[in-house]
């Protein structure tokens, strides 16, 4: 593997950390299994794409696009607290409905940006390769956003927020409105996607309608390696774990495709994706069934 | 002070399996007293209990806290005036967050929750000194998950939690149930304690008539959805266990003797 592909895996694990830690607010800290990300990723990508394509500053597109997410994730939350829709289905009808917006907002399936500015080659310094900046840059957005949302989570708000996701009835008694928690802390979840796929519109040169398939996947998937290579109840650690996840997973990715003798294609991705999953679900539990036949 | 008037709720109304919880209900504990309340299975003292905590919707009646009404107000809205603690010891605490966070969410029940940091080293300083009075040495496990916590260790700290911040109405509902005796005995010394320590205005639902004698000032007996013996003062202190059985009995007998009489 090159340097150029390792840095190249590098810059989009790290975008896929910020739908990681999206993922990691909502699958774990809410407990509330939201697929709207397979939407809101594409959405984020569609508003900074067409923005910048039509004018607009990349750092206001970048700005909108985080908006949109969060509004995307304040919908779903919604459906489910307001009009009692079920999570799950309430985040689904939230993704299909994302597909047809998503197309509206373009105009057409996919919005390239060649030779338009981004937040990358706005900041990039002279003399200095853009395949090394990308993730340079990355890295400081991510680890700022990591800073936040742990002092976030540790604020009387955030506290309420993971009450909410861990005892919803003991946060109620004590006067947390848990309604309000769950569109608080979804609105976070997708601002976070929104943002992910801005930067991945921007590095990739443009923003296509299928570009979210399977971002939950992925997002989950990062959350799983995560949490198996550093498995830690404390949340600073945890969204450390989420992060590193997501790059390890990336790593892989990069890996098996361009690994000549294994003799995997791009188009292999997803069914990649859904193998590593898979057996990094299985794997904590074959190892509790082991030890566990060892003990007795 | 609770006021509690005329309460009302059937389930699954125009169903074979039509239940009347409560028919009729009215109660009204002064500020200050401390109230026991037994019961039966299905004589209404939790459907009662969370009908006033609000997880559970009347279908008639008013509830009434200091004057204050109640009776549409959501579960978060009344916990500004309201304190509970559950019967599970799971129920009461977020097991994912540590004793001190549990704590800082107790601390700011019923009031407007910003970005300013949950615990701080001044709040820290006085859970500890809390946690102290119980003898456990919480007091030096303030950063462990509460999930590490035994049943009876998380049911201590749920009460220094109920009492954190003031309430107008402490609701203990068969907060011993789920302990071994001598765990439920400290729990139930430590709600004395506490109680008389904040002059709570409490209301403890209880399965145990020798715990419904034992503490408060007096003791409610429910029955199909109703009061049915109200005791306080002198006449409460010359009662004993038997005799509550006895009034059980009563109560019981007389309403086979109504079945008899429709029957007939």
């Amino acid at each position: 593997m090159s340097l150029y592909t390792l840095l190249g895996a590098l810059e989009i694990g790290l975008i896929f950390s910020l739908v990681a830690l999206g993922v990691y607010i909502s699958f774990r800290l809410l407990r509330f299994p939201d697929l709207t990300v397979d939407g809101s990723f594409p959405l984020g990508g569609a508003v900074a794409a067409t923005m910048i394509a039509a004018g607009y500053d990349p750092f206001t597109s970048t700005i909108v696009a985080t908006l949109a997410g969060a509004v995307a994730g304040l919908i779903t939350g919604w459906l489910n607290v307001s009009l009692k829709i079920m999570d799950l289905l309430a985040s689904i009808l939230m993704m299909i409905a994302l597909y047809s917006i998503n197309l509206r907002i373009m105009g057409k399936p996919n919005v390239p940006l060649i030779t338009e500015p981004t937040v990358f080659n706005l900041l990039q310094p002279e003399g200095m390769a853009d395949y090394v900046f990308r993730p340079l840059l990355l890295v400081f957005v991510v680890l700022a956003v990591k800073l936040l949302l742990d002092g976030f989570f540790a604020t009387q708000s955030g506290l309420a927020i993971r009450a909410t996701g861990s005892n919803a009835r003991m946060a109620r008694a004590q006067g947390v409105n848990t309604g309000v928690a769950v569109l608080a802390g979804m609105a976070l979840s997708n601002a976070l996607v929104g943002l992910a796929g801005a930067l991945f519109a921007q590095t990739q040169g443009g923003a296509d309608i299928s570009m979210g398939v399977g971002t939950i996947v992925i997002g989950l998937a990062a959350v799983i390696v995560g949490e198996s290579l550093l498995p830690s109840r404390k949340l600073y650690l945890a969204t450390l774990a989420v992060i590193v996840g997501a790059i390890v997973y990336r790593f892989f990715i990069a890996l098996a495709l361009n690994s000549d003798f294994i003799g995997l294609q791009a188009q292999d991705l997803n069914l990649v994706t859904a193998l590593l999953v898979t057996i990094a679900l299985v794997v904590p539990r074959l190892r509790a069934h082991w030890s566990g036949k060892k003990g007795a | 002070m609770l006021k509690a008037t005329d309460l009302r709720l059937t389930f699954n109304p125009g169903t074979p399996i039509e239940t009347q919880a409560l028919r009729g209900m009215s109660l009204e504990i002064p500020t200050g007293q401390f109230v026991t309340v037994i019961g039966s299975n299905g004589a209404g003292k939790s459907t009662f209990l969370n009908a006033v905590s609000g997880e559970q919707k009347v279908d008639g009646g008013t509830i009434e806290i200091d004057g204050i009404d109640m009776t549409r107000q959501p579960v978060w809205a009344r916990a500004r005036h309201v304190a509970r603690v559950f019967q599970d010891p799971l129920a009461g605490t977020c097991e994912d967050l540590t004793i001190e966070e549990n704590m800082a969410l107790a601390k700011m029940r019923g009031e407007r929750r910003g970005l300013s940091f949950a615990v701080k080293p001044a709040l820290r300083e006085e859970f500890r000194a809390q946690l102290s009075t119980l003898g456990l040495g919480l007091e030096n496990r303030l950063s462990d998950r509460i999930g590490l916590l035994s049943g009876g260790q998380r049911q201590a700290v749920s009460l220094l939690m109920a009492a954190l911040q003031p309430s107008r109405l402490l609701l203990l509902d068969e907060h011993t149930a789920a302990l071994d005796p001598r765990t439920a005995a400290f729990v139930l010394e430590l709600t004395v304690r506490i109680v008389a320590e904040h002059k709570l205005t409490t209301m403890m639902v209880t399965h145990s008539m020798r715990q419904a004698l034992d503490v408060g000032q007096r003791t409610v007996m429910l029955h199909q959805g109703r009061v049915v013996l109200d005791v306080s003062g002198t006449e409460r202190e010359g009662l004993d266990v038997h005799h509550l059985l006895d009034m059980f009995e009563k109560v019981r007998g007389e309403e086979i003797d109504d079945d008899a009489l429709l029957l007939g």
